[in-house]
């Protein structure tokens, strides 16, 4: 009897959570097939290829994809070089006593902080104050910040998982600090903290609040080159996505490429959330048998 | 096969007992032996002493006791030899636990000195002690003399890198890098400086050989070291420590993770190696310790008990403690 209802919990147990995984999962697929099916519709070269014309109910949405692609530039390299040091730093050099503690717990609670908090913070250092004005570099590093706290995250959980004994060995042979890690630590550290990056940097990419204060543009075709385009405006997908669903004056008509743009950003989302799989995938054949 | 008395030795009261057993012991056997000491043995003990006074070891006892205690030891039972590093007064603490507690030895050149001990006695501790690896721990303090060469290492303008280097470490759990073999046994190489690239394959040819390594593995130098058995991957560690050409090799429990065979080829080479360099080896294995190494330290609770020649401490120990220890009566 006894047994019966042991075995009986278990399938009740397991029942439960594979009800969940799937809900999760049928929620993803709904999400997917209804941005595929509307927005496919209006994928065209030229979708992809030519800036809004007509007030934006025709044309592409090229201007916004690249605003974005050069957006995601300045957070790689504020946040990645940043996080990746602090992360060493923080699990290697500190002393871990109250004050690394406090930090840590700062780092921890700054990764959910609200994004339009972010926003404004950003408005505030990098446009005002650092009189750096509304343009892509302000921008990006508004989403640098956001995403830093990920990237530390993320990096010291790698660091965590060199062994101990990689360390150990390197020191008994008399290797400084910084030789052991540059050496032992962190080419076994990298993939896991680039995994981490990326999926912090696929959220940055798809944030509209940090950069609604910012800098982004609802419309602007200029494409400067590189590098007076950093003190510009820029258009951005997100933000673009915002405004063809709920503020253009044709919302009805111009659904279609609201769509469209929802399923650029989700295949661009999708196609860097997979390059942090594959990293990690291939690093970690590599260095599998420990 | 335990005692009773000796079942729960983490009892301070049992300490305590120990203690005091040990002194009535000692006490006991210095009052036989200044009756009994014939005329020729004060002859020899008296120059012995003279030649290495300030080098003999203190066995925890009253310093009056152990010094008459010395006279009755049989000659050739300590060092006496060149002394490599010795410890005067050395205490370890974890936090406020006090791991180690006034460890008095000598360690001899070109000899292997083994250190035994029941679990969690310190000899691990004192082990990497002699090469400051238990800097890396958080809350751990010293007191009292470590001294290699000549120099105390525990002094403020010493270099650690560069003791680490002369003083090496083979651990328990073999630990080769992620990387080629050949990468392995030269990283020690690399990391100092080394950039001739004709010096390395040479000299990592050379500790290879020196660890009883290079036949294995002599076609395979680029293919990863992990893919190595338990006994080769030791060896391959101890070709690594080998490589920087250290003076000193500490093995921490070197052969406990290995098969017998393995085990015996290990023990081989302590036996060659010992001619070239100071080898300081911790064991559990109390048949190993008594094979391969010329003295023996027994180390209980922290305290080093009993230091003496291998043979004179496993046939004929002063104290009962070693005694029971080494019979397996305990531990």
């Amino acid at each position: 009897m006894k047994w019966n209802q042991i075995k009986i919990n278990q399938q009740l147990g397991f029942f439960i959570i594979r009800l969940s995984a799937i809900l999760i999962i049928c929620t993803l697929l709904f999400i997917l097939y209804d941005i595929f099916s509307k927005g496919s519709g209006s994928i065209s070269w030229e979708f992809l290829t030519d800036k809004p014309r007509m007030g934006m109910t025709k044309g592409g949405i090229w201007p916004a994809i690249v605003g974005t692609f050069w957006v995601s530039l300045v957070t790689i390299i504020f946040a990645v070089p940043i996080g990746m040091f602090t992360a060493t730093y923080l699990n290697e050099y500190a002393k871990q006593g109250r004050m690394i503690r406090i930090i840590r717990l700062a780092i921890r609670n700054l990764s959910g902080v609200p994004s339009i908090v972010y926003g404004l913070f950003g408005f505030a250092l990098f446009t005002l104050m650092l009189n750096l004005g509304l343009s892509v570099i302000s921008s990006g590093l508004t989403l640098g910040l956001l995403t830093l706290p990920w990237t530390i995250t993320a990096s010291e959980e790698a660091l965590k998982t060199v062994p101990m004994s990689y360390r150990e060995g390197a020191l008994a042979l008399g290797a400084t600090k910084w030789q052991t890690i540059r050496s032992n630590v962190l080419p076994y550290a990298v993939p896991g903290m680039l995994t981490g990056t990326i999926l912090g940097l696929a959220r940055a990419a798809g944030e509209t609040a940090p950069i609604l204060f910012t800098g982004v543009a609802f419309f602007w075709p200029i494409l400067p080159k590189f590098p007076t385009l950093l003190g510009q405006q820029f258009m951005a997908l997100p933000y673009h996505l915002f405004i063809m669903s709920t503020q253009h004056h044709e919302i009805v008509k111009v659904r279609p490429l609201a769509y469209g743009t929802a399923l650029v950003l989700i295949v661009l989302i999708i196609s860097m959330n997979s390059l942090a799989i594959w990293i990690r995938y291939r690093f970690r054949k590599k260095y599998k048998r420990v | 096969m335990f005692s009773k008395d000796l079942v729960s030795p983490k009892k301070k009261s049992d300490d305590k007992e120990f203690e005091n057993s040990v002194v009535r012991e000692a006490e006991s056997l210095l009052n036989n032996s200044a009756e009994n000491l014939p005329a020729n043995s004060v002859e020899n003990t008296s120059t012995d002493s003279s030649e290495n006074e300030s080098s003999v070891p203190k066995i925890g006892l009253p310093i009056r006791a152990s010094e008459r205690l010395s006279e009755s030891i049989a000659e050739n039972s300590l060092p006496s030899g060149e002394i490599k590093l010795y410890t005067r007064n050395f205490n370890f603490y974890y936090e406020s636990f006090e791991a180690l507690k006034n460890v008095h030895i000598d360690i001899e050149t070109n000899k292997v000195t083994a250190l035994i001990g029941p679990s969690g006695c310190g000899k691990s501790t004192f082990l990497r002690s002699l090469n400051r690896m238990n800097d890396i721990i958080l809350g751990t303090r010293v007191e009292g003399e470590v001294v290699i060469d000549g120099q105390e290492i525990y002094d403020k303008n010493v270099d650690v890198v560069d003791l680490r280097r002369r003083v090496g470490m083979v651990f328990q759990k073999s630990n080769p890098f992620p990387k080629s073999i050949f990468d392995n046994v030269a990283y020690g190489l690399r990391i100092n400086g080394e950039r001739n690239r004709s010096i390395i394959t040479e000299r990592v040819e050379q500790s290879l050989k020196d660890a009883a390594l290079w036949d294995e593995v002599k076609d395979r130098l680029d293919k990863s070291a992990l893919g190595l058995s338990g006994g080769q991957q030791q060896r391959l560690c101890i070709a690594r420590a080998l490589a920087v050409r250290p003076e000193v090799i500490l093995m921490d429990e070197p052969a406990s993770a290995l098969d017998p065979i393995a085990t015996q080829k290990i023990e081989e080479l302590i036996f060659e190696l010992k001619e070239e360099y100071t080898i300081v080896i911790v064991t559990h294995n109390m048949q190993q310790a008594a094979r391969v190494s010329d003295f023996t330290a027994f180390f209980y609770l922290g305290k080093l008990v009993e230091f003496g020649a291998t043979e004179a401490i496993f046939t004929n120990p002063k104290l009962k403690q070693t005694e029971d220890y080494v019979t397996g009566r305990f531990g």
